[in-house]
């Protein structure tokens, strides 16, 4: 087992680090303050490939690995978790199934824009009363002629409010259970479907999220992404890519509470002397060091998987849910701690750490919770 | 990235494996009786597994780092005891390899190579992690070699020793010394009685008036310290990787406990979450594992390995024990991990050093 970063690789992770830290990080703070959307710094990071990372240059994308990808997500992350999750939703949640289940046409015409930054996607699989158990799913789509009808809410759409276009998952045959779950593409704009105002949250107040309401809304048959009924296949074989992206954001959110509490140890001196050599602090930093190490490690050992998977038959369901869990526990536990070492000034609005720690809260929540993503991996080790 | 998974193929690992499955059988007799044969450790010597990233023309395997590392998850995952032993061999065949004099090391690497047992004698008394209060002494004799002087403490298989690489203050401070484990002059003065790795021998050792030549010195006079932080970040790798054998051990039958008896939703969580944490111990161990290879420093990497995958193995085992129920054909190879993982947060650097360690490294790099 080699973890060792390639050339290229270590360009991409180079590529992203130098962009976030000149450009994203010094406006982070107050796109969450504001809740404003970073629409200039996704057309900046559009321009360096980072809307389709890991799709083919022919599709539109940068033609990276998903290894590539995860390092990506984790720099910008680290600067602003607003932006990490506003790719990550546009790269694994959307751009991801086109690649894997689109035909040439939906390839040309709506991933090519998505990949490429042109155009910006969500992703429609969470409803009011159903999120990780979609076999209670409510929206459902009725056949009318060539054309299909959707009715039904979504709900917590990231990206929702900006979306040029939106993955979104229906019943199509109530008595299939989950093998009724149809997906669709549906492109803003659309007749029936409904963007509602921009959800208020604790963190990541820059990437807005929102509801979609469904009414009556037309969908031409072409519009269906792979066969009826293959929706619940696509959604969680795409959830098993979204959540190396959500694991890289927790990394980078964890990263960067981490790197500033080394560097507050310094400056910060208590009874004669910098914190830093205090073994309590010592202590804490060691452990989030570490736990921060195991998250990484955890999250390209799934993104390494993923680009195995192209080729050879293999499922990484499992280490992506493994890699998740992780890094959204230790996210949330480093940050926490990190905020501490800061003391008063973690608290205040004034310094970055708050936002950290708001920030990481919902890594642990989307795609998955922690104990869906203990569901998963208890069921994999038991029948592996 | 290459290789996460692993290549079954290779030698050194069906021989690990089919040694890790011979020693679970023998497990329990060799804590009932305190013993591993030698026999034991010839064998795992005939399959190179006893001096493994030794250069071959040494008499070692020459494999690589991250090989030793999985061969001893393999090896532990059958008997701690046997694998601790391997653990130290390996550490001290690598020390020899590495600083003694050629003739020396191409004698004692053969010996261990062979299943001759390596000693690591460095911990006194007074002196573990923190050696400024080491007492042994090395004195020069009129006609060369050197005088050694002291007691040492906590010496795996110190009875049963080939070779032990000591430690001894010198005028110019710390030095180390490779010395025939049957040197006139060195006694065993009791095996400690103690909680867990029964089958290895802890031993105190008495050292009077035990002569060495002058090439027995190894690396510079006063350099010794230097060596043994050396060798215990490679020897961190090894127990790190011995704790995830041992937590591996304790899984399987966590694992199959809850696949038979379907206990609930919170069983399976403490399945999901002991997974997820030896897997996450595996990946740190081949980080460290992959920088030793490359000869880049990873001090850093081999603590955040070893203070990991200790306290992983030790959840891993803590939950198996307390899940598992009396009467369970897995009990009682459940409780033998539990007693013998706590050892591995404490020996080569306790959990309390590693974090010491790691928060030096942490510090130098911001």
């Amino acid at each position: 087992m080699d973890l060792t970063l390639t050339e290229s690789q270590r360009l991409v992770r180079d590529m992203a680090r130098e962009f976030a830290e000149r450009e994203v990080a010094p406006r982070a703070r107050e796109l969450d303050k504001e809740s404003r959307w970073p629409a200039d710094l996704l057309a900046q990071m559009a321009e360096l490939g980072l809307m389709g990372v890991a799709i083919p240059e022919s599709e539109g994308g940068a033609g990276m690995d998903h290894v590539s990808y995860a390092l990506a997500i984790e720099e910008i992350s680290a600067a602003c978790a607003s932006c990490g999750v506003i790719l990550s939703v546009n790269n694994s949640l959307v751009c991801d199934p086109l690649h894997k289940f689109g035909n040439a046409d939906q390839k040309r015409d709506v991933l090519t824009p998505l990949a490429s930054g042109r155009a910006l996607g969500c992703f429609g699989l969470t409803e009011p009363s159903s999120g990780s158990d979609a076999s209670e799913m409510q929206t459902v789509a009725v056949r009318d002629g060539d054309h299909w009808v959707i009715d039904g809410s979504k709900n917590w759409i990231t990206n929702g409010p900006h979306a040029d276009t939106m993955l979104v998952f229906a019943n199509t045959n109530r008595e299939a259970g989950v093998r009724g779950v149809t997906a669709f593409i549906v492109a803003a704009g659309t007749p029936g479907f409904n963007p509602q105002p921009a959800d208020h949250k604790l963190g990541i107040r820059a990437a807005h999220s929102c509801t979609m309401f469904f009414e009556g809304c037309r969908v031409p048959e072409s519009a269906m992404l792979g066969n009826e009924g293959d929706g619940f296949k696509i959604a969680m074989s795409t959830l098993d890519g979204g959540r190396i992206g959500i694991a890289a954001q927790a990394v980078g959110i964890a990263r960067a509470a981490f790197e500033k509490a080394v560097a507050y140890s310094h400056e910060r001196h208590a009874f004669g002397e910098p914190i830093a050599k205090k073994q309590a602090i010592q202590f804490k930093l060691a452990d989030m060091a570490t736990q921060l190490e195991a998250a990484r490690l955890l999250t390209l050992r799934a993104a390494w998987l993923k680009d195995r998977a192209r080729t050879e038959k293999l499922r990484h369901t499992m280490e992506s849910a493994q890699a998740k869990l992780f890094a959204s526990e230790a996210a949330t536990r480093i940050t926490h701690q990190a905020l501490q070492v800061y003391g008063g000034y973690g608290y205040s609005e004034e310094y970055d750490m708050e936002r950290h720690y708001r920030d990481a809260r919902i890594t642990e929540i989307y795609e998955g919770t922690s104990e869906i993503m203990r569901l998963v991996i208890a069921a994999k080790a038991l029948e592996g | 990235m290459s290789d996460v998974n692993p290549v079954e193929s290779e030698p050194w690992r069906i021989a690990a494996r089919a040694h890790g499955a011979r020693l679970a059988e023998a497990a329990p007799g060799h804590e009932a009786s305190e013993l591993v044969p030698m026999d034991v450790y010839r064998a795992l010597g005939a399959d190179g597994l006893m001096a493994m990233h030794v250069r071959a023309e040494l008499g070692g395997a020459g494999l690589r780092v991250g090989d030793y590392a999985e061969a001893m998850m393999l090896i532990a995952a059958g008997c701690a005891s046997t694998a601790v032993t391997m653990a130290v061999t390996n550490m001290v065949g690598e020390v020899l390899a590495a600083f003694a004099d050629p003739a020396l090391s191409a004698r004692y690497c053969s010996q261990l190579a062979a299943g001759g047992l390596g000693g690591f004698a460095l911990s006194e008394t007074n002196a573990g992690s923190d050696p400024a209060g080491m007492r042994t002494r090395a004195t020069p004799l009129a006609g060369g070699g050197y005088r050694i002087d002291g007691d040492k403490q906590w010496i795996s298989h110190g009875d049963r020793a080939a070779v032990l690489v000591v430690w001894a203050q010198t005028e110019r401070g710390i030095s180390c010394f490779a010395v025939p484990g049957d040197a006139p002059g060195i006694s065993v003065v009791r095996k400690e009685e103690k909680l867990g790795l029964r089958a290895s021998a802890t031993c105190a050792l008495a050292l009077e008036n035990v002569v060495v030549p002058e090439e027995a010195l190894m690396g510079e006079e006063g350099r010794g310290f230097r060596v043994a932080m050396m060798a215990l970040d490679g020897g961190r790798i090894g127990i790190a990787s011995q704790a995830i054998g041992i937590g591996e051990c304790a899984f399987a039958v966590l694992r199959r406990y809850v696949n038979e008896a379907r206990p609930g939703q919170l069983a399976d969580f403490q399945l999901a979450d002991c997974r997820t944490r030896l897997d996450a111990a595996r990946l740190l161990v081949h980080q460290a594992a992959n920088l030793k290879q490359r000869g880049v420093p990873f001090t850093r990497e081999a603590s955040m390995a070893k203070l990991f995958a200790t306290e992983a193995s030790q959840l891993v085992c803590d939950l198996s024990a307390a899940r598992v129920p009396l009467g369970h054909p897995g009990r009682a190879t459940v409780e033998r991990c539990q007693r013998d993982v706590r050892v591995t947060r404490i020996y080569e650097g306790t959990s309390e050093i590693q974090r010491h360690v790691i928060a030096r490294e942490v510090m130098k790099s911001a």
